[in-house]
């Protein structure tokens, strides 16, 4: 094995590590604030909207994360152009870069998952306590905020850093339409150098240091959560 | 408003009130009345409908029909899909406010602490300053006798605790009128003692309440008026001393002879 070339292309791998964060960071609060309302109306109605998110979740959990990214790259990312005069609004510099493609993709992606976990954990919220809330004049949307959403995303909270882990992974994926994160710096090495194997290695050494960042920074906030009840 | 302009109004007033459960009539006009600092007990066998009533005049339940009044207002009601519901959802959440409900269950906030749940009403829908809500808060606590336990989550405490902060939570609104709806039905017979003591002495401070219970011996003890639902219609009413030593109704009296 070889490993010269190692200095050589480091700083690069941490701007890959940035990118693969903030693709991470990015998909996870947008998908995250469509999955509380797209879980939320599944329990609520009114049923058009229950309907919609029902059969949203079921698309994007029904078709492969890859084919989601191209279509939406290849396919939006083609639409835009044959909009008139968009070249010269203020977004354009936006829709040409591959990275707010992802940033969608993957953020819809988390939403479909996502949308799934929150239905269940907003009826998996007992009754009484939503009642208890409500007897005490609390505005529906006081009750969702102080009460059923945190108790909700208290109860999925070790599900959700679950599926934030193996979002993480599905990351690379976005290395197909040309977005530089940890991947797609080590697909840069493999051409530039023709070493194949400890690119590779280097590449998942970095997604397992990542994961284990992850799985220690969950653990610190679950810690801090109430533990759950019998 | 069955009150003169003289007099003051009563705490709470509830008329002619009924329920429709699809072809079931589960309340067929039931109304009480309570001035401040009465103490109504509820009593009758499971299905005579009062929780249900209890639970209609908070609407928790929707009544089909009804008048609720609190302090002299009437609650705005108008006829909707499922029977009546508020005309104005800023009036029934100020209702709200003001009529502390203690439930069966203690539906504790499971993921506050103890001191949490009980600042979070004034604070959220009061406006309270926090320091202020968590004097109040620590206050309550410590005459529920809880105060040591205020950083514990609900899920470590005994059923009979865990309703006593339920009930520091409702005061801690400093309501009107309290609702019980058989408070200590889920508790084990030991722990019973401890949340009756409680609201006991709710009672001698002049709290008004209605309490729907099966403790026959409670109710005559801190009641200053009782009533007997049997099949979602008040069967009995009176002074604790007539309901209990000498009603009027056959049925009353065989259901006050059952439970004794």
């Amino acid at each position: 094995m070889q490993w010269y070339w190692l200095p050589d292309y480091l700083p690069r791998f941490l701007e890959g590590i940035l990118v693969t964060l903030e693709l991470l960071g990015l998909s996870i609060f947008f998908g995250m604030a469509l999955a509380i309302p797209i879980g939320l109306v599944q329990v609520t109605g009114p049923w058009p909207l229950a309907w919609a998110a029902r059969l949203f979740c079921t698309v994007i959990r029904g078709t492969p994360l890859l084919i989601q990214i191209w279509l939406i790259y290849y396919g939006l990312g083609s639409l835009f152009p044959s909009i008139p005069g968009i070249r010269e609004t203020m977004i354009w510099p936006l829709l040409r870069e591959a990275f707010p493609y992802a940033v969608v993709a993957f953020s819809l992606s988390v939403a479909g998952y996502e949308g799934e976990v929150m239905r269940g954990a907003f009826r998996g919220v007992p009754r009484g306590e939503l009642e208890a809330a409500r007897a005490m004049g609390m505005s529906p949307f006081t009750v969702l905020r102080r009460i059923w959403l945190p108790r909700a995303l208290q109860n999925v909270f070790p599900t959700l850093a679950g599926e934030f882990i193996l979002t993480l992974k599905s990351t690379p994926l976005a290395a197909t339409i040309t977005v530089y994160e940890v991947y797609g710096i080590g697909s840069i090495v493999r051409q530039e150098t023709y070493r194949i194997y400890e690119p590779l290695l280097f590449v998942a050494l970095i997604y397992l240091l990542l994961t284990f960042v992850m799985v220690i920074g969950f653990r610190l906030l679950e810690r801090r959560m109430p533990r759950r009840t019998a | 408003m069955p009150d003169d302009a003289l007099s003051p109004p009563a705490a709470i007033t509830v008329e002619d009130l009924h329920k429709h459960f699809g072809n079931l009539h589960v309340l067929r006009g039931v109304g009480v009345t309570a001035q401040d600092g009465d103490v109504v007990s509820l009593i009758g066998s499971s299905g005579s409908g009062k929780s249900t009533f209890l639970r209609c005049i908070n609407m928790l339940e929707t009544p089909s029909s009804g008048r609720i009044f609190l302090g002299g207002e009437q609650l705005n009601l108008k006829p909707g899909r499922e029977g009546l519901v508020p005309r104005d959802r800023h009036q029934l959440e100020r209702f709200r406010a003001r009529l502390g409900m203690v439930f069966q269950s203690f539906n504790l906030w499971q993921h506050m602490t103890v001191l949490q749940n009980v600042i979070e009403g004034p604070v959220q829908i009061l406006r309270l300053p926090r320091a202020e809500a968590r004097d109040r808060a620590e206050a309550h606590l410590a005459r529920v006798g809880l105060w040591e336990k205020r950083d514990a989550y609900p899920a470590y405490l005994s059923g009979g605790q865990q309703q006593r902060v339920a009930i520091a939570r409702a005061l801690a609104m400093d309501p009107r009128v309290m609702l019980f709806d058989e408070p200590t039905s889920a508790l084990d017979p030991e722990l019973v003692g401890e949340v009756l003591k409680v609201i006991r002495e709710l009672a001698e401070e002049g709290r008004t309440m209605l309490l729907v219970t099966h403790e026959m011996r409670f109710a005559r003890d801190v009641s200053s008026k009782v009533l007997y639902l049997h099949q979602g219609q008040i069967e009995e009413e009176g002074p604790p001393e007539q309901v209990f030593g000498s009603p009027t109704s056959d049925r009353c009296r065989a259901f006050v002879a059952s439970v004794h």
